[in-house]
């Protein structure tokens, strides 16, 4: 471990960047829990003051960003109370065993174009780098981004002192991630998530440097979604068609909340199956399920045949894709039950006309083509779960093929990208699966790119997804199930691959949840012990 | 003013005549003994209803536990009630009427409280008979259950005739306060929503190995260096008073479990020579075991720490613990070995524990107390007062029947809890499995069935903290709550369960408890906090 000692000058060129150390004998630096650890990290005993009264985040003269930026401005207040706390005082230090204190952090945005006022996609550079030294920390990035991520990075790296006083250690990082597709999937059609928890959520994935929300907004349960274009799919389709939806204005303040923090919101309409709570307001859209010769009453999935069904497609996703700014669209496609439209007669005999036998995934492959299609036309890309795939619907180019089911991983992943597909992979991460213990271990080890496969193909497995899932989980369980758990799949999805002891993950992951806590996010615990600041919630 | 009571007469019968379809049977959980309901519904109005004793009861206004019940219960009962008067309502007064036999307001519940109540609702009334003001906190629970809201947000009640009494006289519940400290609103809350599902026993597993937060009158230390913060994470003398007067006021007995001699590792960090000494060879290896049972040192602190344990908490009985003790440590100490020599114990160390059992159930004893202790003390066979009441842990079903079996044969009375350790959590509707528990269903005579005087959900704290607590909690237990009050053929069917105990938890969450879902679908009003 290259612990450093001493302050010499040319202490940053003396020492190559070690990748992976965490200084642990001095027990100041024991405070410190980076999650996820950065890529490259370095850091010594030598403690700065932060003065509650006088420090500041900055602008750095240098940088393309300015006080007109306010998603850094608002990231500055942010993190100046994750670090300070609320308007909490604390006393001087009378032990002056510091060197100095650290006056500010400066943030220099380096690109001509910060995009301050951009979304976040998946070629959003977030790489930065942190120096912490005295009287100036400087945090460097290429766009707005990185710069997100590094101010987590600075404040994970302040910690407090028996005192109550903040201080920071002298330090070095240089930080990018493992892949660029980091997301949390949560449904809000099993149950109805009101905004504050999708809203605290955000706040939590930031803190785990998570960047994609895939908002699963609608399944066969309800219809949240109020649509300008449809507006009865929500009213009729929603558990409640006041209380239980989310108004164009809800969703456009999730978008911005996740913005401000780096974060994508990728809106999932999944069809043809999972789409009974969409038949309630907009009929004729499911296909009639028949016993015997007559209709049974009963729906089943969206209706193939019928060319009612993509008009009705094609305005939908245009409007979906005006409201939802990000560059991707998911289409989900999994789990088509074929015994409704095998028990209609009108789809046996467009089965016939086509050709297509008895083989019912070719008529899913059907309509998910003339989906894809339709939603190419809005200059969206799509991301679909594997059967799209295997099912053998022809997709373009840069579509994202979702792992979901976990069975033979491996293979998938190995002919997704064998295909020249991008995957990501959330097999190994349904989350909503609880088991008594410390199942994060097994999220934790998981290896994503441990399939067969060149270089090349590895290259395309573009992240993962933790996924919890709604039959058991609303506003009531929600975010203690959800972290720290999902805080093991962040971590693997940022840090360096050989960043897998279990050993000292549960350690710096410990404080890191009571870290969480502090912030206001009841994460539940690991196992057997405290935290300085219990969770005071309810 | 606009409002006649003819028009709203006539609102009303509209209402009735067209909204008929919401008619449903108002679920009470659990499961009163006896309960018959009409689809007659009377209007109740907020700012009419009015809880008052009856002119022939006992208690009057005075009585501290039921004027705190008819505070409670009147914002239970309209949880978003503001003062205004809502015109559409009907403005004829409604009265609950309550009359006990037994005028002690001011004592404690206990083993042998009586809960039973009669509740009768009818136009413009209802009338509660209960025995003891504990019965009628159970009334009114019921009662406030019965009271809906119409999609119009008037308040109704049905026609409605109850006779309701336990099944099972202790219906408990534990936390464990040493794996992770609990903040006393999340206890307090447990207690609220204990009182929803009729539980009576607060469990309170104070401290353990990992932690002493128990601030100690007479040995300050205990929690001075055995909490896990001595400020912060410790339960002072009026936190503790607190906890009791709390639960009183909701009809719940408070039993501390002081558990030893093993889960004491916390313990030895403030009392110096509590615990064995365990030896590597024929060094001490500076690792501690179980309470050294050969000191007479021992037994003195014990004696003065249950002293001043039972003096603080008012409950009759005192859980002792007993459980999972490894002897690996006494058995490298020289000085157990000899004591066992000279004890004639040999190497059965299972008679050195129970020597040590005996001696502080002996404690206790002296002390007015009845002792509970794990299982493992019975199949230690010590020799224990026959009050002594031992509690089941382990197993599965065939296991913990046979158990129930050979503790009631010998006459002991006899707490299940090894089907609701709820802290075990797996996925899905888990609450099934503690709904269809069958506690007296071995093979026994009717006289050792009634051995058998209840049961505990056990919330053990590995996993569980503030952050967790409540949603791991609820709605489980309350599915343990209807095993252990209502009739066990009547609530047979889970299935039938199942829609009365969503709405249960929608109910739970109105009152602020966040009782996590039992499976797709929604509450009219959902959870707002996080």
């Amino acid at each position: 471990a290259a612990l450093l000692g001493s302050s010499a000058p040319g202490w940053i060129k003396k020492q190559a960047l070690a990748p992976l150390t965490v200084s642990s004998v001095n027990t100041a630096s024991d405070e410190v829990a980076l999650w996820p650890l950065p890529q490259k990290f370095q850091t010594s005993v030598d403690a700065f003051r932060l003065s509650s009264a006088s420090f500041q985040i900055v602008h750095a003269k240098e940088s393309t960003a300015g006080p007109s930026c306010s998603l850094l401005q608002n990231a500055f207040r942010r993190y100046y109370s994750y670090i300070f706390g609320n308007g909490r005082k604390h006393g001087k230090n009378l032990e002056n065993v510091f060197d100095a204190d650290l006056a500010e952090l400066q943030v220099q945005i380096t690109s001509a174009d910060p995009e301050c006022d951009g979304y976040p996609s998946l070629k959003s550079d977030e790489s930065y780098q942190l120096e912490v030294n005295q009287p100036t920390a400087v945090l460097k990035a290429a766009s707005v981004w990185g710069a997100l991520r590094g101010l987590e990075t600075f404040s994970q790296l302040v910690y407090e002192d028996d005192y109550g006083g903040q201080n920071i250690n002298k330090t070095s990082i240089s930080d990018f991630p493992r892949f660029a597709h980091r997301g949390i999937l949560l449904d809000s059609s099993r149950h109805y998530l009101p905004l504050k928890v999708i809203l605290a959520n955000l706040e939590a994935m930031a803190m785990n440097k998570f960047n994609v929300f895939h908002w699963h907004i609608v399944d066969d349960q309800s219809f949240p979604f109020q649509s300008r274009t449809f507006p009865d799919l929500s009213h009729k389709g929603a558990y409640h068609p006041y209380t239980h939806v989310y108004t164009p204005a809800d969703v456009k303040m999730v978008i911005e909340f996740a913005r401000m923090r780096g974060i994508r919101v990728l809106a999932e309409f999944d069809s043809p199956g999972h789409t009974f709570s969409w038949g309630k307001g907009q009929t004729g859209l499911l296909t009639p399920c028949f016993s015997g010769s007559s209709p049974s009453g009963t729906f089943g999935p969206v209706n193939p045949i019928l060319n009612s069904t993509y008009d009705f497609m094609t305005r939908f996703f245009k409007e979906v894709s005006t409201v939802f700014p990000d560059a991707y669209i998911h289409l989900g496609g999994d789990e088509v039950d074929f015994s409704c439209w095998k028990s209609n007669p009108d789809i046996q005999k467009f089965m016939d006309q086509q050709g297509f036998g008895q083989d019912y995934r070719k008529l899913e492959s059907y309509y998910i083509q003339r989906l894809l299609d339709i939603v190419s036309t809005t200059n969206k890309g799509y991301m679909v779960w594997q059967e799209v795939f295997d099912n053998g619907v022809k997709l373009k180019g840069d579509t994202v093929v979702e792992v979901w089911m976990n069975n033979n991983v491996d293979k998938e992943l190995q002919n997704v990208t064998g295909s020249g597909f991008t995957a990501i992979l959330s097999a190994p991460w349904y989350l909503d699966y609880i088991s008594y213990g410390q199942d994060w271990k097994k999220y934790y080890t998981v290896e994503p790119l441990n399939f067969e496969g060149t270089a090349e193909q590895k290259k395309l497995v573009i992240g993962g997804e933790a996924c919890l899932w709604g039959e058991y989980v609303d506003a009531t369980n929600l975010t203690p199930r959800l972290w720290p758990r999902a805080s093991a799949v962040g971590e693997r999805l940022w840090s360096d691959e050989n960043v897998k002891d279990v050993g000292s993950a549960y350690d710096r992951l410990v404080k890191h949840r009571c870290r969480m806590v502090r912030r206001g996010i009841p994460a539940e615990p690991l196992y057997i012990g405290f935290c300085p600041h219990e969770y005071s919630g309810n | 003013v606009f409002p006649s009571s003819a028009f709203s007469f006539f609102c009303q019968t509209l209402l009735l005549r067209v909204f008929h379809e919401v008619e449903q049977a108002y679920a009470v959980w659990p499961m009163p003994q006896q309960m018959s309901q009409s689809t007659d519904r009377y209007p109740i109005n907020p700012q009419l209803l009015a809880f008052s004793y009856a002119r022939d009861s006992a208690a009057q206004s005075g009585c501290s536990v039921l004027d705190a019940a008819f505070e409670r219960y009147f914002n239970l009962i309209f949880p978003d009630f503001v003062g205004l008067s809502n015109i559409w309502s009907e403005p004829k007064p409604f009265t609950v009427s309550v009359k006990v036999k037994n005028g002690e307001c001011d004592g404690f519940p206990d083993e042998g409280s009586n809960e039973s109540y009669n509740l009768s609702v009818s136009a413009g009334q209802a009338v509660l008979k209960a025995e003891s003001v504990w019965g009628a906190l159970r009334g009114l629970e019921s009662f406030s259950q019965l009271v809906y809201q119409d999609d119009y947000n008037l308040y109704f009640v049905n026609k409605t005739e109850i006779e309701d009494f336990p099944r099972f006289q202790f219906r408990g519940l534990l936390l464990d306060t040493s794996r992770h400290y609990l903040p006393m609103p999340a206890i307090l809350k447990t207690l609220d929503a204990m009182a929803y599902s009729k539980f009576n026993v607060f469990h309170w597993h104070i401290v353990d190995d990992p932690s002493f937060p128990y601030q100690s009158r007479n040995y300050p230390d205990l929690s001075s260096k055995g909490a896990f913060h001595p400020m912060t994470h410790i339960y002072t003398q009026s936190d503790v008073k607190r906890v009791i007067y709390h639960a009183r006021l909701r009809g719940i007995r408070v039993v501390p479990e002081f558990d030893s001699p093993g889960h004491t590792q916390s313990w030895g960090k403030g009392q110096p020579d509590l615990l064995t000494s365990c030896y590597k060879g024929k060094v001490p290896s500076g690792t501690f075991g179980p309470v050294n049972p050969t000191l007479s040192s021992t037994y003195q602190f014990l004696n003065g720490l249950f002293k001043e344990v039972t003096s603080v908490f008012p409950d009759s009985y005192l859980h002792l613990g007993g459980d999972e003790v490894d002897f690996t440590c006494w058995r490298s100490n020289p000085n157990v070995q000899a004591f066992m020599a000279k004890m004639g114990f040999g190497s059965d160390y299972t008679k050195l524990e129970s020597y040590y059992m005996e001696n502080i159930v002996n404690i206790t004893a002296a002390l007015n107390k009845t002792s509970i202790v794990w299982q493992d003390v019975f199949d230690y066979r010590e020799r224990i007062p026959m009050d002594t009441v031992l509690e089941i842990w382990k197993g599965v079903p065939a296991d913990y029947r046979a158990e129930l079996g050979r503790i009631t044969l010998a006459g002991y009375r006899v707490l299940l809890s090894a089907p609701w350790y709820i802290n075990h959590i797996s996925y899905g509707q888990d609450w099934r499995n503690a709904y269809t528990v069958q506690p007296q269903n071995f093979s026994g005579t009717e006289q050792q069935k009634k051995l058998v005087i209840g049961g505990e959900v056990c919330m053990w704290g590995e996993y569980v903290d503030a952050t967790n607590l409540t949603p791991r909690l609820w709605p489980r237990a309350s599915a343990a709550a209807e095993r252990l009050w209502s009739d066990e053929e009547k609530t047979s069917s889970v299935d039938k369960a199942f829609p009365r105990l969503e709405d249960f938890r929608c109910t739970l969450i109105r009152r602020g408890i966040q009782a996590e879902p039992l499976f797709v679908g929604h509450c009219k009003h959902e959870y707002s906090g996080l």
